[in-house]
């Protein structure tokens, strides 16, 4: 048969026979003849595993071809121990369901506490869930949380800083909930302060989102903004991609309610767009607000610390359309990277991550305008890995980021016709830093 | 005081025009060890009929509706640290303290004998 | 194992002064670069100091207290705990998309394109629908997804007042959750004895401001709804449009597609029907399909084929939005093709038979003892209404947590609602007769014990690493960091 079909034709003629049928057709006599397929499917004729190891190899593999990344926008090459990796592929923890049996899935219950613990500790929040798809995801989740916390509060404030693919997320969100969103204006790039004010004033407004460091990298500064938010009511929600927390003030210090983002950064492979990891945190009294699972300690019988699911009546098996939320999975095994990333990089890692990343990101900006090809889109502004720069004409963004593209160098993401965004990391070596300046100087 | 009750297991009982609102004996069974009450905060408005918090238990969840219209002028602050209290005495624990602002949404609840019959049904 | 040495939790196994990392000594330049004070968080992050083999060791034990499809039989209702196959993990590497970065020009990631390209063509032969989007990361996702589609539709023909979604009471609690957030109301519709959709009740429950039916099928009872054309039929006939919940796709494969029932939209769950772990709740995958004529409205963005062949990635001019930032959860896309072409079609179309072979020859050879409250034949799985034998109080909780000291995994318990005992069993056809036979042996056992010995059931499991945890006690006063916990233990401590 196939290696993942076991069965003989005589244990399916015993099987049958046990079931009281002739036929692997008669089991399906309640299938309508006009609905069956009748034709063998239109698809490929089985691969043995040579032939499909060649096949990835060849047609797939062959046709990706990996350059020196210099692109962020909310998605980073960083190191990741190796231990890491060999860790995940554990099949007692990849091969596993949801951890509904908690007798048999301490495993996973106790690295998604850890897990939880851990986001706790980076965010400055009391209370984090087991995790949601992506920091897109994360984000909108967050706004309809809030809505729903707030009771009748419809109006949502959202920064124009903030990454547009997460934006459109949450518009998608927010169209489907009937929540009113509204862009809070940006001013040199940071969220603008008269802005929201004026909006906040005008009531109704359930949350304020905005996004440190933001789409453009700059390090936002919210001094006043949680008190401005909570005088109106309105939660305050932040927006950080996950490695920055390690050192940058915190959700919590900065007296954030909620804390949302993507953890691709800690170390996942990028892999072409995910799976990544939306981090989902808040303060105590949110708690029973969060969409997702929740691991919780507890004993059992015989005084054994024990996890489990807890707070379940948030969730769609018990409420079903009242519940917090549809999600009814979180990303599992990427969790247990994280536990297993953070474990190994400890504060100091992470602080050297940052601390090497943003100074590859300073020299490089610093050294592409001494170019005189491009200028800081905006200048003056804190940043840690990531800021945009502007062309100066003739030079446009296609240009420079064609011309890095063929010598091998992803050089950035595209913002506008004369501007692009740069992102540096602890991976780009300073040969790669002066191979992307000789060819910036080249043009 | 006279108690009167929703469909949905609500009572209230009635002092003069403040309602203490909870959740009947039998709700109270129905729902096993309670969890968690989420209560509304003073001064919030609730409407007859509307939603106006909800009840956990570990395993389920069901959303407390008000059998009145008025303005919240108290809610039990001892549920938040024990919220046992519902199953331990249902009746003598009031989640919510309710200013009635209009009576007469009263007379279309069912009294003590009314809802005993309708428990009868189910 | 020495449980002592080896089960802290990481936090408890940290030293002051270790680490487990290795990065290079770059420097980038005369001067770093400084955070302002105001910018800088106050302390560090209390993460744990750690070394690797440190990690390594916590990690692998604590493996050890886990059950996978790699452990043993897994006979979960709903979940298709199938066997994952190891040359799909093999081939995430071999694809080459580890380094790949999602912003990347087209014609640089050429093959993750044409990976995302072959597996929405083979869905849509399988579903029996034009075109897929692959991007929604998990079923309920995918459900989300495939509700603002219709959703989408109705408003683009100015029917606005399509507010309503009818779900049958069998449903998935996803269902009716995802519904809520694309903002429909919901409308229950009831079941028969069968456990099959009421079409009567479904029918008079239809109007001008039904937007969608979302229907499983076959459903969780593991009936396969007969009714099927004539609800289609109706449901067309009043304007709306008919969602398939793919989460029981399984048993259809190589029988019949959701497209030729007269499904509209649709999506299928990559970590149930193709094979892709689970992970302990993730990444997934559910990808959404649509008939001829709602391709337009699939979130962006899309993968689309240019006319030299070449494939890019563009943003839907009338795509109903987003509901990720980049192309999915990628390397579960990378496995499920995999899985794809080392079936190939014929043992693909396999599959579904032999997964309903399984699923019947286990309810034939336990329907003495235990309780079968719909007819045979099953499809993919069927229901227990708990032990035929309650005289001793053996519950279907108790009869789940037996299992465990067995080296099964519990069924899904108490799902569909229709049953107060519902003990729902799929087992897929990747079991063979001597792991099904093992588990109908114990199966019997317990219900044996369960009229025999009733306590003997009621207090298992005795093997596992933990025994009745208090479930009540986690919900009452959550602990759910380790901060949380150091404060309980300091608390208790006084």
């Amino acid at each position: 048969m196939h290696p993942y079909l076991p069965h003989t034709q005589a244990d399916i003629k015993a099987m049958l026979e046990r079931c009281g049928v002739g036929s692997l057709d008669e089991l399906y006599s309640c299938v309508p003849g006009e609905l069956r397929l009748g034709r063998p499917y239109a698809l490929p004729a089985q691969k043995s595993e040579p032939e499909l190891a060649r096949y990835f190899k060849t047609d797939i593999g062959d046709a990706n071809k990996e350059m020196i990344c210099f692109a962020g926008a909310g998605w980073y090459n960083h190191y990741c121990p190796a231990a890491v990796a060999s860790l995940m592929s554990r099949s007692e923890f990849l091969t596993a369901y949801t951890p509904y049996q908690p007798e048999i899935s301490q495993g996973t219950l106790q690295y998604i506490f850890e897990y939880q613990s851990m986001m706790c500790e980076l965010t400055g929040m009391d209370v984090s869930n087991a995790s949601m798809y992506d920091g897109a995801t994360a984000t909108a989740e967050a706004v309809v949380m809030a809505v729903n916390a707030s009771k009748k509060r419809r109006r949502v404030l959202v920064s124009a800083t903030l990454a547009p693919a997460v934006a459109q997320v949450v518009a998608t969100y927010a169209a489907g909930a009937r929540i009113i969103l509204e862009t809070i204006a940006e001013d040199d790039g940071v969220t603008s302060r008269k802005a929201l004010e004026e909006m906040i004033c005008a009531g109704d407004v359930a949350a304020v989102v905005v996004a440190s460091p933001n789409y453009y990298g700059i390090l936002e500064d919210f001094d006043g903004f949680a008190d401005l938010c909570h005088e109106h009511k309105a939660l305050f929600i932040i927006n950080s991609h996950a490695t920055t927390l390690s050192v940058l003030r915190t959700p919590g210090e900065w007296g954030a309610d909620i804390a949302c983002g993507e953890a691709q950064s800690l170390g996942m492979p990028m892999n072409y767009g995910g799976p990544g990891l939306g981090y989902l945190c808040c303060k105590r009294a949110l708690m029973r607000k969060l969409p997702g699972r929740i691991v919780g300690a507890t004993t059992d019988a015989a005084g054994r610390r024990s996890f489990v699911l807890t707070l379940q009546a948030r969730e769609q098996h018990i409420r079903r359309q009242k519940a917090t939320s549809n999600i009814c999975s979180n990303q599992g095994i990427m969790t247990l990277h994280i536990a297993i990333y953070l474990s190994l990089m400890g504060a100091k890692g992470l602080q050297r991550v940052n601390r090497m990343s943003a100074d590859a990101a300073h020299a490089l900006a610093g050294r592409m305008t001494a170019t005189g090809k491009v200028t800081m889109k905006y200048p003056g502004k804190h940043f840690l890995n990531e800021f945009a720069v502007e062309t100066v004409a003739p030079l446009t963004a296609d240009d420079m980021l064609g011309a890095l593209a063929r010598n091998g160098i992803l050089g950035g993401v595209k913002l506008t016709e004369n501007s692009v965004l740069v992102a540096a990391t602890e991976m780009c070596s300073p040969e790669d830093i002066d191979r992307y300046i000789s060819i910036l100087n080249s043009l | 005081m006279k108690i009167y009750y929703l469909p949905s297991h609500e009572y209230i009982k009635v002092d003069g025009s403040v309602g203490f609102i909870g959740v009947s004996e039998y709700a109270a069974k129905q729902l096993g060890a309670v969890t968690y009450v989420d209560m509304p905060d003073e001064g919030d408005d609730v409407e007859a009929g509307e939603e106006f918090g909800a009840i956990e238990s570990r395993k389920a969840a069901s959303d407390l509706y008000s059998p009145v219209s008025g303005e919240v002028i108290g809610v039990n602050e001892d549920l938040a640290d024990d919220p046992k209290l519902i199953n331990n005495a249902p009746l003598d624990t009031w989640i919510i303290k309710v200013d009635i602002s209009d009576p007469s949404e009263l007379d279309s609840l069912m009294d003590q004998e009314a809802y005993d019959k309708y428990l009868a049904t189910l | 194992m020495n449980k002592e040495l080896y089960s802290p939790l990481i936090f408890e196994l940290s030293q002051e002064g270790r680490k487990g990392f290795s990065l290079p000594g770059y420097t980038y330049g005369e001067t770093s670069y400084s955070l302002p004070a105001k910018l800088r968080r106050a302390e560090a992050p209390s993460l744990p100091e750690v070394d690797e083999p440190t990690v390594v060791r916590h990690y692998t034990n604590s493996s050890g207290n886990n059950f996978g499809v790699d452990s043993g039989f897994y006979p979960l209702g709903s979940c298709t705990m199938k066997y994952n196959p190891k040359i799909n993990e093999a081939m995430v590497s071999t694809a080459g998309i580890a380094g790949l970065h999602p912003a990347q020009p087209a014609q640089s990631v050429q093959g993750a394109l044409c990976v995302y390209r072959g597996l929405e063509k083979a869905l849509c032969e399988i579903g029996g629908m034009a075109e897929f989007t692959l991007n929604p990361f998990a079923g309920a996702h995918g459900e989300y997804t495939g509700l603002m589609v219709i959703r989408a539709y109705h408003l683009d023909r100015a029917d606005e007042a399509r507010r309503r979604v009818l779900v049958p009471d069998s449903a998935h609690g996803t269902n009716p959750a995802s519904a809520a957030m694309a903002g429909f109301e919901i409308v229950e519709v009831k079941s028969l004895p069968d456990g099959t959709v009421d079409v009567e009740d479904l029918k008079s429950k239809l109007d001008g401001t039904v937007a969608a039916v979302m229907m499983t099928n076959p459903n969780t009872v593991g009936m396969f709804e007969k009714n099927i054309p004539e609800i289609s039929a109706a449901v067309h006939a009043a304007g709306a449009l008919m969602y398939y919940d793919g989460a029981n796709l399984n048993p259809m494969l190589g029988v019949a597609r959701p497209g030729d029932m007269g499904f509209d939209v649709m999506h299928i769950n990559l970590h149930k029907t193709f094979s892709t772990p689970h992970g302990g709740g993730g990444p997934g995958a559910g990808p959404v399909g649509v008939r001829a004529g709602l391709e337009k409205y699939l979130p962006s963005p899309r993968v689309v084929e240019a006319s030299d062949g070449t494939l890019t990635v563009e943003d839907g001019e009338y795509a109903f939005g987003r509901v990720s930032a980049w192309l999915g959860n990628f390397s579960v896309l990378v496995k499920a093709w995999a899985y794809i072409l080392s079936m190939g079609a014929e043992n693909l179309a396999l599959s579904g038979p032999l997964a309903t072979l399984n699923a019947n020859y286990i309810m034939n050879s336990l329907n003495d003892l235990y309780l079968q409250p719909i007819p045979s034949p099953c499809m993919h799985e069927f229901v227990f209404d708990g032990l035929k034998d309650k005289s001793g109080g053996v519950t279907t909780l108790h009869v789940a947590k037996a299992l465990l000291d067995y080296g099964f995994h519990a069924p899904t318990i108490y799902f569909p609602l229709l049953f107060h005992e519902s003990l729902m069993i799929e087992p897929t056809e990747t079991e063979n007769r001597q792991t099904l036979d093992a588990f109908i042996k114990v199966m019997r056992e317990i219900a044996v014990d369960a009229t025999n010995n009733p306590d003997k059931i009621k207090n298992a499991p005795y093997t596992t690493p933990i025994s009745h945890p208090d479930e009540d006690e986690a919900a009452l006063n959550p602990i759910l960091t380790y901060r949380d916990l150091v404060q309980c233990q300091s608390n208790t401590t006084l």
